[in-house]
Parts: C-alpha cells; structure tokens; sequence
C-alpha cells in the first residue's frame, strides 16, 4: 500500500503541476501508447520504446490505469501509474494482483487465494522519435528496467521457484509508418520471470536469465482509434506447469488525451494445472 | 515470421513513378483550398497557435501551404514558398507547437472527410519538416 501511496502522490503532485498551466499533452493522441500490464507505457503485453504520457520534450506527462484481465480460471488485476519526463525517460509503478480463484483451493492454497506482485520501471529513450522522424527508417529506441517484488515468497518457492524478485531489462524499437498507417514494435527482453513474476523468478527447469521476442503491429485507423496484434515469447523455467507464449489482438481509443480504453482478447496458453488459458483483457487509462 | 514479410510488404509498398490517388483523394487543388481554409481557422482558435498567425499575411500562407501540399502530394503543383527552415527563422517554435498545427490539420482534414489513409500520407511528407521548424 505504501507503494501505491507513493505513486499516487507522485501522480496527484504532477496534476497539480500540470493544472498550474504550465503547458502540456503536447504530443498526439495515442502516441504516448496505453500501459501494459507490467506499468510501462506500451501496447498491453509489451513495452513500447515510446515514453509514457502525453509530454513532449519540453513537458512532464504522466497516467494512471486500471487493467482487468478475466481469463478461464484465473482473475488478473494490474493498476498503477507512469510519468514521463522531458519525453525522455519514464518511471512506472505497477501492482499486480492475481487471484487463483478454484485452482488456489487445488493448490492447497485456498479457494480465491491471490498473489501480489510489485513492479518498478524505468525507461530511458536512447535515441529516435518514431511519430516525426517519417523520411528513415529509423525507429525510436529505448532501454528500460522492470524490478519485480512477489509478496509471496513461500507460495512460488513451493512451485520450484528460485526467487521471489527478479529485474527483467529491456530494449524497444518502435516507430509508427504513418504512410502506411502501421505500428511496429519489437522488443528484446531479458528474463528470468515466470508468468511475469507472478510464479516467482527461474525455477527447477532453468534458473537463469533468457531472452526472449516481444512484438506489437498496430494499425491506425484515425487519429483516435487503433487495432491491432500483439505477441510475447516467455521463458519456462518451472518443471510443474509449461509456460506458454501470451499473445492478443487488441482495440485502444483515445477520444481525448485525457481518457483512453483498451480491450483486448487474449490467449496466455497453460498457467498452472489449467491449459488453453484465454479471455478478455480490458483497459481504462486517466492521464495528461 | 510474420514481421519480416511485413517488413518487406512495407519496402515493395514504396512507389517511384508519381502516385496521384492521395492527391485526388483530398479532391485535388480545389479540395486542398477547403483543407487550408479550415486549417488556417483551426490554428487562429488554438491558442497555442494563434499567436503565430494572427498577426501573419494568412492569405499568402494559405497560398503556399496549398502549393506545398500540392506538391507532397505528387500533385500538378510548383511550391513557390520560402524554405522552411527561412520561413520560420525568428519563432521560438517548440515540438508541442508543431504537434498543435498537427491536431489543426488533422481536425481540417477529417472536417473535409479526407480518407484515413491519405490524411497519414500527407501528415508523413510534412512530418519530417519538425527538423527545419521547431527550432526550440
């Protein structure tokens, strides 16, 4: 809570800021993405090279979301906030919340048992801007850190987990084909997460760091509205259960940068005892 | 591997020879007037760009931003402006006033019913031009 108490802060002190007219969302409407699960600004899986909020390289943005995740047996909860600085770097807080619902009584957990998880982001754009930069083919780039804290340390080392925190580190590459009205991602990430963290970090089966293919292909269909895929590779870590790769196809609006709302349908694969684990991913962001 | 073939649709998707189907998608010359006009009455009632134009020969502007998006178009059309790197010396222009005329010309596009596609093909052959215009 004291986390979450933080972010709040942080996030109410950059409102006040920002209604004090010091000028800002200069950027356009859906460059600043949406937040994705783990609280980068991004697509909802994957982390985007794109700094958070709607400041440009003059301003402070920042946003706060809520993120529900209701798939066959299990409920995922993920809320949190991001500010972006001087369209430069991003600082994120993240909480996730994921709640076994029958399968925790199986586990000997207790039915609806949850497991709670903290994550810290940073991300600093290196070089590039993927929204202005139309006459290259160079994307925008960036280099990002998610520090992971599972609350339940007992819980995943009983699974075969090594650790109850782990850093993922990350590069994005992302640039919008405005000619073409395309979003592309690709990110590279280094891992030793299982099923985010959630199931702690390396395992019985491999304990140390993988890489692993993240990517996002959007296409806009106006300035508001864009569709478009999504696809994870993850690491599988844990003897107990097969770790799937997590894919989507999504719709995010933005009818002002204020307010954005994602939905996605999501397949995430077998996550402990239950196979073919999928359901729909919704999404409302608050921001500036 | 869908992103390599997506990549590669993307390159073979570049055409060399001239390509009118934006440029006559916007209506031609007489569609592109429409544009500016709602353009220029756009960023007169932004305050963040009002500034800038309110006290400018907007006539001779909108002329010109008409040529010039003639042009970018492959349109039939001779950009008889200044540069844009001359044509903006002296304004302290930064990125958010870039992206305000954006939203204008994104807003006057839609007001005249200009197809997605070839809105982000014009906001493509201008965007490039932030190097030469934000100078702040």
């Amino acid at each position: 809570m004291k986390n979450l108490r933080i972010l709040s802060c942080l996030f109410f002190c950059a409102t006040v800021w920002h209604a004090n007219a010091v000028e800002t969302s200069g950027k356009l409407l859906l460059t600043g993405g949406v937040t994705q699960i783990e609280g980068a600004g991004g697509g909802g899986l994957t982390p985007w090279a794109f700094i958070g909020g709607y400041g440009t390289r003059d301003q402070v943005g920042a946003s706060a979301y809520y993120t529900n995740v209701v798939i066959s047996d299990y409920h995922l909860e993920s809320t949190g906030a991001l500010i972006g600085v001087y369209d430069r770097v991003e600082f994120s807080f993240a909480r996730l919340t994921f709640d076994t619902q029958k399968i925790g009584a199986l586990l000997g957990l207790g039915e609806d048992y949850k497991i709670k998880q903290y994550v810290y982001g940073l991300k600093v754009k290196i070089f590039g801007d993927g929204v202005l930069d139309q006459s290259s083919w160079v994307p925008q780039v960036a280099i990002g850190a998610q520090y992971k804290k599972n609350q339940e340390g007992d819980v995943v080392r009983s699974v075969g987990a090594d650790d109850d925190a782990g850093i993922d580190y990350y590069v994005s590459a992302t640039k919008i084909f405005l000619a073409q009205s395309l979003l592309v991602n690709t990110t590279l990430r280094r891992t030793k997460a299982n099923q985010l963290g959630i199931l702690g970090f390396g395992g019985d089966q491999e304990a140390s760091h993988t890489f692993q293919f993240e990517g996002s292909l959007g296409y806009l269909l106006n300035r508001q509205l864009a569709v478009g895929v999504e696809h994870r590779l993850k690491p599988d870590n844990l003897k107990v259960a097969e770790e799937k790769d997590w894919s989507d196809i999504f719709i995010a609006w933005a009818p002002t940068k204020n307010l954005s709302l994602t939905a996605a349908y999501t397949v995430l694969g077998n996550i402990v005892l239950r196979d073919d684990q999928s359901g729909f991913y919704t999404s409302l962001q608050l921001g500036f | 591997m869908l992103f390599p073939t997506l990549f590669v649709l993307l390159l073979s998707g570049q055409t060399f020879a001239a390509d009118l189907s934006a440029f006559k998608a916007f209506g031609e010359k007489a569609g592109l007037v429409k544009v500016v006009d709602d353009l220029m009455i756009n960023l007169l009632a932004d305050k963040r760009t009002k500034p800038f134009f309110e006290k400018a020969d907007q006539v001779r502007i909108k002329e010109k931003l008409v040529e010039q998006f003639c042009v970018e178009l492959e349109g039939p059309c001779t950009y008889t402006g200044q540069t844009m790197k001359r044509s903006h010396k002296g304004h302290d222009i930064n990125t958010a006033h870039f992206y305000a005329l954006v939203e204008a010309l994104q807003l006057a596009m839609a007001k005249n019913e200009i197809p997605e596609r070839a809105q982000n093909k014009l906001l493509a052959k201008l965007a490039p031009m932030h190097k030469d215009i934000v100078n702040k």
